[in-house]
This record gives structure tokens, C-alpha cells and sequence, in this order.
């Protein structure tokens, strides 16, 4: 029973790791609270189920999605933010203008596709399930499991090891010496705005077909557990974003097996109000909380 | 009374209550956009408002005044608790902190029986009406405006330029962060205690995040210059839909709208309306 509670937490918490990794890079980079991710998440596992209805197979379907949504990303990023940055405007004021659009997607969103639940056509996933020391995981649960540990391994190798990687670090840190340095700025932030917007595209998906229900408003209720896991993690920490997540989601599962489910939803916001009283720099305390 | 008038209000009823409580409400976020901070907890100070005072009203039979008087305290807290922790830090963190509490209060009414659950609170008794609602609004209005052409209004100018100038030239920016924090969910907390009492019925699903943009939109629709900016929006936003019937399925898309538009485009607000004088160029922008 305590294992398969771990185990549902952990399956629950990769996702909320995989969904803020995007996120909390987007921060850590562009320094901006980017409301319209949470966006994409809906629209990445919209965007799968119309391929796979439209009878693409299912590995073709996924990453094409996830791919699709980080160029839409960009696109966002060049509509809703560039003015803003060029004017260095103050980071509320793109916190605003990302507001202002969530609610303008989420709306014609639903305007167009209704709050209906949707689902995968039958038979697109035929997983099955397997059972290892009596806990039971299905194959959605151990893609989502596996493709959080690999995107993190994958997002860290960059960051640490590659010359690009070395281009986002030094943009995060100081963007107008980084620029002095010949680092096309403008071409980084783009690859970070593509790279975020496929994690949180994938994040969708994954969920998505995990629990084969679909609705435009997805993305809002992750996105509340994605502030609590940034914070939770460090506001830019990667490492910290992966530990915050699996956290978040072994203690929902807990909660939920052992006082009551309904108050699953509210673990992540006590957790984001007591870190802000004990420890607001984050788990790690890496990242830098700027004072006022 | 004429009975036309009779006539009218009678069939209006719900605008006028609604363009008088959504005054309000403009003007407490008004009051935190005014120091350059954003809270997006407006629609759940509305909420513990409505429910604490429709509570006290219809379980516990108090006198309306303490029901009112409880509706602005409560929210004072809840924003306190929330809010203590970031009052030093970047304003990002307040933002963070207060857009999930409407989520979070919406699963607490849904599960809470004393709330009524899922099917609300009905029959909650008018005792106050449109005029308590009004004088409310001109009072806020009032405040708002001896405070602007004073030294708290001259700090919070101030910090809305630039906080680390402000600092240094004296004013306490946490403390100014904090009141006007507080002073915005009380505000909050009046709005909701006042429309819970002449709606008859409260339902849990009414203060989430949908609701927080739009009062955020009619500050910004506004323009935060003077405090009659974001009421002018309140007001705008509020008989539009009514107006203009096909807009009325729209009204999230053209509040979201109105946001992006507004703080790309005009930081001193769409109505670009200035009660007291011109500010240098960008002035505004929040």
C-alpha cells in the first residue's frame, strides 16, 4: 500500500518536475514569469490528439506536438515580450502582459473547443500495465517517469557541458556582457523559449495520456503546482525544479492516501506559503532572490 | 419615487449592484498597482469576504455590521499571512504567492459543509443595499484621493517610479508594501461582503482566476493615474457585455485583451486620464 503510494507519487511528481523544468529555465533565463506556459501544456496535448485522430501514430504524434508548441512558444515570446525587453520594462509588466494572454487563450480556447473532456481514440496507446515488488505502473506511467529523468539528464548535460549551454548560463547571469562577447542574444533566447515551451508541451501530452482526459483548462491547474514547485525548488534551479517536483507530488500522494484526497490540490500552495516564510531562496537556496 | 425609476431599477438591479461592487474592487487592486506591486488575489479576498460575512449572517445571525465589519478583517489576514513573507523581496513573489489562493479557497468552499459545498449559500437576507454600496465607493474614492495629494501619496509615487530611489530617500517600502496589501483586501473583502448581501446567493466557483484577471484588467483598462481611472474601467467593463449582447460570450477574451494591449501599448491605461496632473513621459507604467 506505502509503496504504490510512492509509486503514484512518484509518477505524479515527474510530471510536475518535467512541467516546471521548462518553466523555471524560462525564469532562470529570461527572467520573465512567462504566464503562457501553462498554455502549453493544454495546447500540447490538444495538438497530440488531433494527430493521432487525424491517424498519425502515437511516436510520431508526441514529439511532433512537443515540437510544434515550442515554435509556437517563440512566436509568443516575440509577440508578447520583445517590446518589453527592449524597453527593460519592469518584470511585473511582462508578468501582466502574459496574464492578460493566458486569459485570452484560455477564453477562445474554450470559445472553440468547449470544456468537454476529450479523450485519446481507443486503442492509440495500448500500454498495459506491469507489476514489479507488487507495485503496479502502466507504460504511461513509466514514459512519464523515464522521459522526466531523461529530459533532466539531457537539460543539465547542456547546461553544464556544451558550449550553448555555456551561451544560456552566461545570457542568465548578464545579458549585455554576454552580448559584448559576440553571443547572438537574441538566437539563445529564442532556443530557451523553444526548449521550455517542448517541455511544457511534453508535460501535457504525457498527462494527457496518462489520464486520457483532455480539456482546455489543463494547463491552469498544473500551472498553480508549477509555481509551488519553482519556489519550492529555487526560481531558476534546475536541480532544485526536479527535487520541488517529485516533493510536491509524494506529498499529495500521502496526503491522499492518508488523510483525504480532496486536499491533495492544496498541498503544493501550503508548501509555496511556508517556503516563503522559512526559506524563500529555495530547497537549495541557489537561486537568487532578489530583494526588493 | 416615479414608478419608471421603480421600473428601471427593478430591471437593472443587477448592473447597478454590479457596476458599485466592481468599483470597488478596481480600486483594490488599484491601490497595490499605485506602489508598482501586483497581487492576483483580489477574486479570493472577494471570496473570504463574501463567504465569512454570508456566513455570520445566515448561520450565526450576527448584526450586519460585525458581518461586514468580519468580511474585510478576514481577507486582511489571509493576506497578511501570504503576503508578510514577501514584502522584501522581488515583487515577483507576491504575484506567485496570491494567484493560487483563489484555487486553493475554491476546493476549501467545494469540501467545506459549513460552506454549503458545491451548491453555495442561499438565502442570505439583504440588509444593506445599493446605497451602502455607493457610499462605500465614494468614501474609497474619497480616501484615495486626499491620500494622492499627500506625503503617503507622493511615497507611493515614488515607489511605483523606483523603489531602490525611493528607499533611499526615506520611505519605508515593507511597511508601505504591507498596508497596501491589507488595505487592498479589505477592500477586496468589502466588495465581496456587499455583493454577497444583495445577490441572496454565493457559490464557490465565483472568485477563481477568471474573475482575478478581470479586476486586473479594469485597473489596467483604466489606467492607475488617478483612483478614478480604474473605477472608469470597472464601469466600462461591467455594462459592455450587457450592451453589446454578442460580446457578452467574449468578455474573457476582451478582458485578456485589454491587458496585453494595455501594458504593451498604453501603460497609462486606455483611457488615458489624468485627474491630477502629467507625469514625465512613462510615468505610469506599472
Amino acid at each position: 500500500m506505502l509503496a504504490q503510494q510512492l509509486a503514484n507519487g512518484i509518477v505524479a511528481g515527474s510530471t510536475y518536475a518535467l512541467f516546471a523544468l521548462g518553466f523555471t529555465l524560462m525564469f532562470g533565463v529570461l527572467r520573465v514569469i512567462n504566464l503562457t506556459y501553462g498554455f502549453y501544456f493544454s495546447a500540447g496535448a490538444f495538438l497530440a490528439l488531433y494527430l493521432t485522430a487525424a491517424g498519425a501514430p502515437v511516436w510520431f504524434a508526441l514529439p511532433l506536438a512537443s515540437i510544434l508548441i515550442g515554435f509556437g512558444a517563440i512566436l509568443l515570446d516575440a509577440l508578447l515580450l520583445t517590446r518589453l525587453r527592449r524597453a527593460r520594462a519592469p518584470e511585473l509588466a511582462s508578468l501582466m502582459v502574459t496574464l492578460g494572454a493566458t486569459l485570452l487563450l484560455y477564453s477562445t480556447a474554450t470559445a472553440i473547443f468547449g470544456t468537454d473532456i476529450r479523450r485519446f481514440p481507443p486503442a492509440v496507446f495500448e500500454g498495459g500495465a506491469f507489476e514489479i515488488a507488487g507495485v503496479r505502473l502502466t507504460l504511461s506511467q513509466f514514459l512519464i517517469v523515464a522521459t522526466a529523468a531523461a529530459s533532466v539528464a539531457v537539460l543539465l548535460f547542456v547546461m553544464q557541458g556544451t558550449r550553448i549551454g555555456l551561451a544560456i548560463r552566461a545570457l542568465a547571469e548578464n545579458s549585455d556582457a554576454t552580448q559584448l562577447m559576440g553571443v547572438n542574444a537574441g538566437a539563445v533566447m529564442r532556443l530557451v523559449s523553444f526548449i521550455s515551451g517542448s517541455l511544457g508541451a511534453l508535460a501535457g501530452i504525457l498527462v494527457g495520456l496518462n489520464y486520457n482526459a483532455i480539456q482546455p483548462y489543463m494547463g491552469e491547474a498544473m500551472m498553480l503546482k508549477g509555481f509551488a514547485v519553482i519556489i519550492l525548488g529555487g526560481l531558476g534551479d534546475i536541480r532544485g525544479a526536479l527535487i520541488a517536483g517529485l516533493a510536491v507530488g509524494l506529498l499529495e500522494s500521502l496526503t491522499a492516501g492518508y488523510a483525504a484526497s480532496t486536499w491533495k490540490d492544496a498541498v503544493g500552495f501550503v508548501l509555496l506559503v511556508l517556503t516563503l516564510w522559512v526559506r524563500p531562496a529555495g530547497l537549495f537556496g541557489r537561486a537568487p532572490v532578489r530583494r526588493a | 419615487m416615479p414608478a419608471s425609476f421603480d421600473d428601471f431599477f427593478f430591471t437593472y438591479q443587477a448592473l447597478i449592484y454590479g457596476v458599485g461592487v466592481n468599483g470597488l474592487l478596481a480600486l483594490s487592486m488599484y491601490v497595490v498597482l499605485a506602489i508598482g506591486q501586483l497581487s492576483l488575489g483580489q477574486a479570493a479576498f472577494m471570496g473570504i469576504g463574501a463567504y465569512v460575512s454570508a456566513l455570520l449572517t445566515v448561520k450565526l445571525e450576527a448584526p450586519f455590521a460585525v458581518a461586514l465589519g468580519a468580511g474585510m478583517l478576514a481577507p486582511a489576514l489571509a493576506a497578511a499571512i501570504i503576503g508578510v513573507p514577501t514584502l522584501r523581496l522581488s515583487g515577483v513573489y507576491l504575484a506567485l504567492a496570491t494567484i493560487g489562493l483563489g484555487e486553493v479557497l475554491r476546493i476549501f468552499y467545494l469540501n467545506s459543509e459549513t460552506a454549503g459545498g458545491a451548491l453555495g449559500l442561499p438565502g442570505i437576507p439583504q440588509q444593506g443595499g445599493a446605497w451602502l454600496i455607493y457610499l462605500c465607493l465614494a468614501i474609497a474614492l474619497f480616501v484615495f484621493m486626499a491620500i494622492g495629494r499627500s506625503r503617503i501619496g507622493r511615497a507611493m509615487e515614488a515607489m511605483r517610479e523606483d523603489e531602490t530611489a525611493a528607499s533611499v530617500m526615506g520611505v519605508n517600502v515593507p511597511l508601505y508594501r504591507f498596508g497596501a496589501l491589507v488595505a487592498s483586501a479589505v477592500l477586496a473583502g468589502l466588495a465581496g461582503a456587499l455583493s454577497a448581501d444583495v445577490s441572496s446567493f454565493i457559490g464557490p466557483n465565483e472568485y477563481g482566476f477568471d474573475q482575478a484577471v478581470t479586476i486586473l484588467s479594469y485597473a489596467l483598462l483604466g489606467g492607475i493615474g488617478s483612483p478614478f481611472g480604474p473605477v472608469l474601467g470597472a464601469i466600462i467593463l461591467t455594462l459592455l457585455p450587457e450592451l453589446l449582447r454578442p460580446l457578452h460570450d467574449f468578455r474573457f477574451v476582451v478582458n485578456g485583451l485589454i491587458i496585453v494591449i494595455a501594458v504593451l501599448y498604453m501603460p497609462r491605461g486606455l483611457l488615458a486620464w489624468r485627474f491630477r496632473r502629467i507625469g514625465p513621459a512613462g510615468e505610469a507604467r506599472p
